[in-house]
């Protein structure tokens, strides 16, 4: 049986604020479902349910959403599957009210085609979290009607920039829910995800130059991490969340080091006299990528965690930044500098291919969806920095612009899993 | 907010103790003011010498009058040059082009004479903050800022300023001045700026 009070514990403590969001989907998947979802029964005109959920699926791009044109079954017993013939799936629902604050969400998944029941779930939650219940219903369809998990219910991290005003910013995946963690006068950057979810690190100029802190979210307490001579920059979590990958120049020019998660055992770990940034952890902890200009220009290196040989992993013209593992460590997603455009690109680790995924001009910061099926991005729209996403196979496009400020270095952050 | 109070402070001081100069312009390097007002002085009093001798002129006096024109022609040129260097020591900025660390050629006479300057007023003490444009990474560009200011310190030390006199900090990317997408931007942003703070 689903838990949901104690999943949605740490949203709980923060307020949940909604952001007014323009979404634009372009492009299509191989294949569509068609799948009709149903009004909810019962469900509030201002929060509803089944519009989350519809948009959830139709945001990947794998899903053709059909007007019910007025039809509405109760139930999975009360369908006329010969009515449903252009349809392969439907999802019915409804919703009650319990002791004022309490919403109850019953759903069934049909299989139209079948003519048989594929889910039939009862969810519940506080009222101020219909959003949530939304997008947990939208994952439970998805891994149903796919085989992979969703991840509408995980969360993202980017940071606002507003006239000289900076927000660390926690939102929904739908960029919704928006919630800021940090606000300040001085540039934020870099935020990095611990692999629980349940901490961003992170790089804040209020000091007066490069420092980094760990925030919890539940709580909003965070710790200076590094504070060296010079910048203190490009925090990332290992696997195992034992430790960090950082970036410093207090020995001279920008060089990673490994440190306990607890501040322990700071080691350096290249020794160029050339500038070695952006480290990330393969996804089985034991190799590092990192951006370097030891080559001539900024090009991305391979490294055990261990330090020693790098090799070179890009051979583009151009200038490559930003490395980020897809989660089963087979690909690489980074942007490409090349001819005053900037494009993400995903180089596949085994086939040594690269395969554009955007080619607009300043595409920047991808970083991959927990189930590998999305890539989140930084561009611009009409002059202003947006939020956008790819399907990994480039196919399906889409922009999130957010009403106020410049969008910077989003991140997707990582499956969170329900306490028990 | 300790630096902040510290900061408004230091301004009001500076202020303060170049208000007697002619030219008033921002007072991040206080040395220099003070002296112009001395060479402006001395160059007007020499003006007023050569023309007052002018009227009385002789044969003996021819000579003490190229004496004098010499010594007022050396006296403006004195004033010249220190103009020039305060002009140098108002700009406190230099650029760089595209993903490189060392500044403009153009630039170099601006780090000379505040190098010199550094040298000369030892209680002097700045921060040379790097800047990047927007293109590459959030963290490269820091990276590259700090660079920049960086290879700015090691000029200013080869100009005579001390190590100890001197920091670095870069913003990358971050704090642009000119906040266009095209190349006109993007060369106002890549810059290293000098920033004088008072010593102990």
């Amino acid at each position: 049986m689903l838990r949901i009070f104690s999943f949605f514990l740490f949203i709980c403590l923060a307020q949940f604020a909604r952001a007014e969001l323009s979404i634009e989907i372009t492009g299509a998947g191989e294949h569509q479902t068609p799948i009709s979802v149903l009004r909810f029964t019962g469900e509030d005109d201002t929060q509803r349910i089944s519009e989350v959920v519809a948009n959830d699926l139709a945001r990947t791009g794998l899903f053709k959403l059909i007007d019910p044109a007025g039809r509405a079954p109760r139930d999975a017993g009360a369908v006329k599957y010969a009515e449903w013939s252009g349809v392969e799936a439907l999802l019915i629902g409804s919703v009650t009210r319990q002791e004022g604050d309490k919403l109850v969400v019953t759903f069934q998944l049909v299989d139209t085609v079948r003519r048989s029941e594929l889910l039939k779930l009862t969810v519940s939650s506080k009222k101020q979290q219909s959003r949530a219940i939304a997008h947990h219903i939208a994952d439970m369809v998805y891994e149903r009607l796919t085989g992979t998990p969703g991840v509408f219910s995980t969360r993202i991290a980017y940071v606002n920039r507003n006239e000289g005003n900076y927000r660390l910013v926690v939102a929904d995946s739908d960029g919704y829910g928006e919630q800021a963690l940090l606000n300040s006068k001085e540039p934020i950057m870099s935020p990095a995800w611990s692999p629980d979810g349940a901490k961003i690190a992170y790089v804040s100029f209020e000091q007066g130059r490069a420092m980094v802190f760990v925030q919890t979210l539940s709580t909003r307490d965070r710790v200076l991490m590094a504070a060296f001579p010079g910048s203190n920059s490009a925090p990332a979590w290992s696997p195992d969340g034992r430790q960090l990958a950082l970036v410093l120049t207090r020995d001279d020019s920008s060089q990673l080091y490994l440190v306990g998660v607890d501040g322990s055992n700071l080691r350096r770990i290249t020794f160029s006299d050339t500038i070695d940034t952006e480290p990330t952890f393969s996804p089985d902890g034991k190799s590092l990528l990192f951006t370097s200009d030891r080559g001539g220009s900024p090009q991305i290196y391979n490294m055990s965690v261990e330090g020693g040989r790098a090799t070179r992993l890009t051979f583009e013209s151009g200038n490559s930044f930003s490395p980020r593992y897809s989660p089963d460590g087979k690909n690489v997603v980074y942007s490409l500098y090349s001819a005053g455009s900037s494009a993400i690109v995903v180089h596949d680790l085994e086939s040594r291919q690269i395969q554009y995924l955007t080619s607009n001009a300043r595409d920047k910061n991808p970083s991959y969806a927990p189930n590998g099926k999305l890539v989140l991005f930084a561009t611009e729209y009409l002059g202003r920095g947006i939020l956008a996403t790819v399907s990994s196979d480039g196919r399906v496009k889409q922009k999130m612009v957010a009403q106020s400020g410049d969008i910077r270095e989003p991140v997707w952050g990582p499956f969170i899993k329900a306490m028990n | 907010m300790n630096k902040l109070i510290l900061g408004m402070l230091t301004v009001s001081v500076l202020a303060a103790c170049s208000s007697p100069a002619p030219k008033e312009t921002t007072s991040t390097a206080p040395a220099a003011p003070q002296t112009s007002a001395a060479a402006d002085t001395s160059s007007s009093t020499a003006a007023a010498t050569s023309s007052q001798a002018a009227p009385t002129a002789s044969a003996d006096t021819a000579a003490a009058q190229a004496a004098a024109d010499a010594a007022a022609a050396k006296a403006k040129a004195d004033a010249d040059a220190k103009a020039a260097e305060l002009a140098l020591l108002d700009k406190r900025t230099v650029y760089f082009d595209f993903d490189i660390d060392v500044f403009h050629t153009a630039d170099k006479e601006i780090i000379m004479a505040h190098g010199k300057n550094l040298g000369k007023v030892s209680m002097l003490k700045a921060r040379v903050t790097g800047y990047a444009d927007e293109r590459g990474s959030s963290e490269y560009n820091l990276a590259l800022g700090q660079r920049r200011a960086k290879n700015t310190k090691k000029a200013l030390v080869a100009a005579g300023a001390k190590d100890g006199q001197l920091s670095t900090v870069s913003y990358g990317e971050e704090k642009p001045v000119a906040t266009g997408h095209d190349e006109a931007a993007w060369a106002q942003n890549r810059r290293a700026e000098i920033s004088y703070d008072i010593a102990k």
